[in-house]
């Protein structure tokens, strides 16, 4: 097995590639079926949208902010989440996984049990919430003043709310290796951190910023490079850096969530439940 | 009378066993609660008044909205899963051929399990944002009443919605699409993405008529004392009105889809 | 060197119980306690108990899923639970009671994904394809879903799925649970050719003995997780308190028989039933029997694998 070491490493994606478009071979099977959920899935998230728009039906600004910057903040939320759950969102089930013995099954293959876990029932369908959040992206996208610097923070920017959103769901989905019907704190802190993002953090109190901040770091998913975008100075006066630091937060994510993950398939290995 | 208490007490038990569930979701409905709350604080600091309401009436609205998620099952579940998957597997017609109604039988359950999430993921989440949030209570023990009783109707109406779209599996073989339908149609129009109130101008007239107003819109203006006296009854006129309606039509449907059964086979 | 070796095999998991309203008990159970044996690769062996014994924790630690609390373990020369990856390439895995197909492809598609998975050769998965397609006889079931098969389709499905990547050592879980007789010997049949031709190391656990009698020369009994019997299948006959069975038919109607080393279980009109430890022979007794009774026909039971391992449990 002399094989060259990157082959290996991108082995685990090549595997999630291959069990990702069986299913979605399946799924077209019946594509009545998947288009009416695809096309539904965007007018669910749409319909989303237009709650905000009714908001401002009432108000000028909220927090500070007018509906197209707002815009611009929901979008690049919307298109973390989307990306993370239209990913690895099948992560959510690792419960069932669990409950169903199926992991079991999982674990006596020769693929990393997060690849078979995220990979596993992936729904092609998720791109209608993509498409929509990037609609309502492109929308905010002109209240920005564009430089090249700004483009790259707002690549960057898109990049970051994947991770981050992609950290939130492993982190959480790992709790139900302990308790296997918990499903729903995770939403807590995905959807949460989704919807919470969806609105400028200046409508929360100044402590509950800094814990977004330092401690579960979903401000960096579009609050503060849209500052940056917008050419804002940080309405809470914290230094300027924060805008354009995503990527650090999203990295010290990652490890928090790999380490978590592994906790939590030790533990069932070592309870067998 | 008392069987369909027992069906009832039944459903209460078993949907009392999954405690971390309860616990976890109670958690989120907090999580949500909080955020919206700020929310809408600040919509309404920027747009005081707006659809009659006070920043009190808007914290208090969202608080009302995480308690009322579950026990009126806004988003599906329920007995009516259940159906569907008997529908689906064909063990309906056992169902069917029980000394009691198919749809007093689920209905009864279904009240079971609203009573069950009305008293943990209703209560609980209503405590909490009392404590974090300047929150109001109903009026006086004739309001409170009637709060109860718009909820009690609240979960009939969102029953037989439910009841309609799992019947759907007697005739088509994949309902994903209009569940997804009826779970959007439900979250925007009982108020839950926004409260009715403060629709635009004409879609709020038409949204505060529907039958999906009964989940939250109505009970919530009953506790925010937003209707009294002869508007209370109205509203629980209207919620009577469509619960029986509907519970109509779900007869209709459960007949021919019988008939269906019965004649094909399934 | 054996292909499995345990020894001194220990897991243990802590339970908590409710004592009183609010307090919880800690209390560690023994699932599986100084288990100690070892399998040649080639070999057959059926593994029983009764439910809760041990078994599954047993092949959860083999397969690498659990890790043991204490002992020593290899399978394949490799510790299970720390390269877990690198052993499942080496063993087939067949849980009888869930599928490891995927519920809603097609058996085909399921295959292929398992080919990817398993990194099998293209020449060699398509050999063991048609091998076990046409031996499975799955040859027109290959385009249905998984979900639309029966117990039996899906059982051999999954068979075959163990079988792609060409393992040293299978592992079946109550394979013929739900069954019914011809298929049954269907699969004991192919499991045996198997093992012939390709010499796969077989280890099953079952609650239907008649599997162990067609397929295992050797049998592992586990009971409140130690093993209570190792050994070949006649030897599970004559140990433990199992008794054979000596059925006289005498000329005339007689009370009971009374000879040294047999007791006399039944009486019914000249048919006696006489009943000696399965370990000794029957030859004197039956002489005894001859010298003092006028006896029309003899006729020797063995005992029934179920009631031998039914005293080895009451004894154990």
């Amino acid at each position: 097995m002399a094989e060259p070491v990157p082959a290996r490493a991108l082995e685990p994606v090549r595997l999630y590639g291959r069990i990702a478009r069986m299913w979605i071979r399946a799924s077209l099977a019946y594509p009545v079926s998947f288009w009416t959920m695809t096309i539904g899935a965007f007018f669910t998230t749409a319909l989303d949208f237009v709650g905000v728009w009714i908001l401002f039906g009432t108000i000028d600004g909220l927090g500070g902010f007018g509906l197209q910057e707002v815009a611009l903040l929901y979008g690049a939320s919307g298109i973390g989440i989307g990306v993370a759950d239209l990913l690895i969102g099948s992560v959510e089930q690792v419960g069932q996984h669990v409950r169903t013995g199926s992991l079991d099954v999982m674990l006596v293959r020769p693929v990393p049990l997060l690849v078979q876990v995220c990979a596993d029932r992936f729904q092609l369908r998720r791109l209608g919430r993509i498409a929509q959040a990037s609609a309502v992206l492109a929308y905010g996208f002109g209240a920005v003043d564009w430089s090249p610097a700004r483009l790259l923070v707002a690549i960057g920017m898109v990049l970051t709310a994947s991770v981050v959103f992609f950290c939130l769901f492993v982190t959480f989905a790992s709790v139900q290796f302990w308790t296997a019907d918990s499903s729903e704190f995770a939403n807590a802190f995905t959807y949460g951190g989704n919807v919470l993002t969806q609105y400028p953090l200046t409508v929360f109190p100044g402590e509950l910023v800094k814990m977004l901040t330092f401690v579960l770091p979903v401000a960096f998913v579009n609050w503060y490079p849209c500052l940056y975008l917008l050419g804002r100075d940080d309405p809470f006066g914290l230094p300027a850096w924060l805008q354009v630091a995503g990527p650090l937060p999203a990295l010290l994510l990652c490890g928090v969530a790999a380490l978590v993950w592994r906790a939590g398939v030790r533990h069932y290995e070592s309870t067998g439940s | 009378m008392s069987l369909w208490l027992a069906i009832a007490r039944r459903a209460f038990r078993r949907y009392s066993t999954y405690r971390a569930a309860t616990l976890s979701g109670i958690f989120t409905n907090c999580v949500f609660g909080v955020i919206y709350s700020y929310v809408y604080l600040a919509v309404w600091a920027a747009a005081p008044g707006a659809g009659g309401y006070s920043s009190q009436d808007a914290v208090t609205y969202v608080w009302l909205g995480q308690a009322l998620i579950m026990t009126v099952a806004l988003w599906g579940g329920g007995t009516t899963e259940e159906l569907a998957e008997r529908i689906r597997t064909g063990d309906v017609v056992i169902d069917l051929y029980r000394p009691v109604g198919l749809i007093g039988w689920y209905l009864a359950g279904d009240l079971g399990r609203a009573a069950y999430h009305l008293l943990t993921r209703g209560l609980v989440p209503l405590l909490v944002g009392a404590l974090l949030f300047d929150i109001s209570a109903p009026d006086g023990p004739v309001t409170a009443v009637a709060v109860l009783l718009s909820v009690a109707l609240a979960v009939v109406v969102s029953f037989t919605m439910r009841f309609l779209v799992a019947a759907l599996a007697f005739w088509l073989l994949d309902a994903t699409g209009p569940r997804l339908l009826a779970v959007v149609l439900a979250t925007f129009l009982s108020g839950m993405a926004v409260p009715l109130v403060i629709f635009p101008d004409g879609l709020r007239e038409v949204a505060l008529v529907l039958p999906w107003a009964s989940f939250l819109q109505t009970p919530a203006d009953i506790w925010l004392g937003e209707r009294t006296g002869w508007s209370t009854l109205g509203g629980l006129g209207l919620q009577v009105f469509w619960a029986g309606a509907l519970l109509a039509l779900c007869a209709v449907v459960l007949t021919r889809a019988t008939r269906k059964v019965v004649v094909q086979g399934g | 060197m054996s292909i499995i070796e345990a020894r001194d095999l220990e897991r243990t998991f802590a339970v908590r119980r409710r004592a009183g309203r609010l307090r919880r008990e800690r209390s560690t159970v023994h699932a599986v306690r100084d288990l100690s044996f070892s399998i040649e690769a080639g070999e057959m062996v059926g593994y029983i108990g009764p439910n809760g014994a041990g078994k599954s924790t047993t092949i959860k630690m083999l397969t690498g899923i659990l890790v043991p609390t204490a002992g020593h373990l290899r399978v394949a020369g490799l510790d299970p639970s720390a390269r877990r990856t690198e052993l499942a390439r080496r063993i087939g895995v067949v849980f009888g009671q869930r599928t490891t197909l995927w519920w809603d492809l097609p058996l085909r598609d399921s295959f292929e994904l398992l080919q990817r998975i398993y990194r099998v050769p293209p020449a060699t998965y398509r050999r063991n394809l048609d091998r076990y397609v046409e031996l499975l006889a799955l040859g027109d079931l290959l385009d249905t879903p998984v979900r639309q098969l029966s117990l039996g389709q899906r059982m051999r499905g999954d068979i075959t799925a163990a079988l792609l990547h060409d393992p040293d050592i299978l592992y079946l879980d109550e394979p013929t649970i739900g069954l019914d007789v011809v298929s049954k010997g269907r699969l004991r049949e192919f499991l045996r050719a198997l093992n012939d031709e390709r010499g796969t190391t077989l280890l099953l656990t079952t609650h239907d003995l008649q599997d162990i009698e067609a397929l295992c020369s050797r049998v592992m009994v586990v009971d409140h997780g130690t093993l209570v019997f190792d050994g070949p299948l006649a030897g599970l006959r004559s140990g433990g308190g199992a008794r054979r069975t000596l059925v006289v038919d005498l000329v005339d109607e007689a009370p009971p028989i009374d000879v040294p080393g047999a007791s006399t279980d039944r009486v019914e009109g000249p048919r006696q039933w006489l009943s000696f430890p399965a370990d000794a022979s029957a030859a004197p007794v039956v002489a005894a029997v001859a010298a003092a009774y006028d006896v029309a026909d003899l006729s020797l039971q063995e005992p029934a694998i179920e009631d031998v391992i039914r005293e080895l449990y009451a004894g154990g």
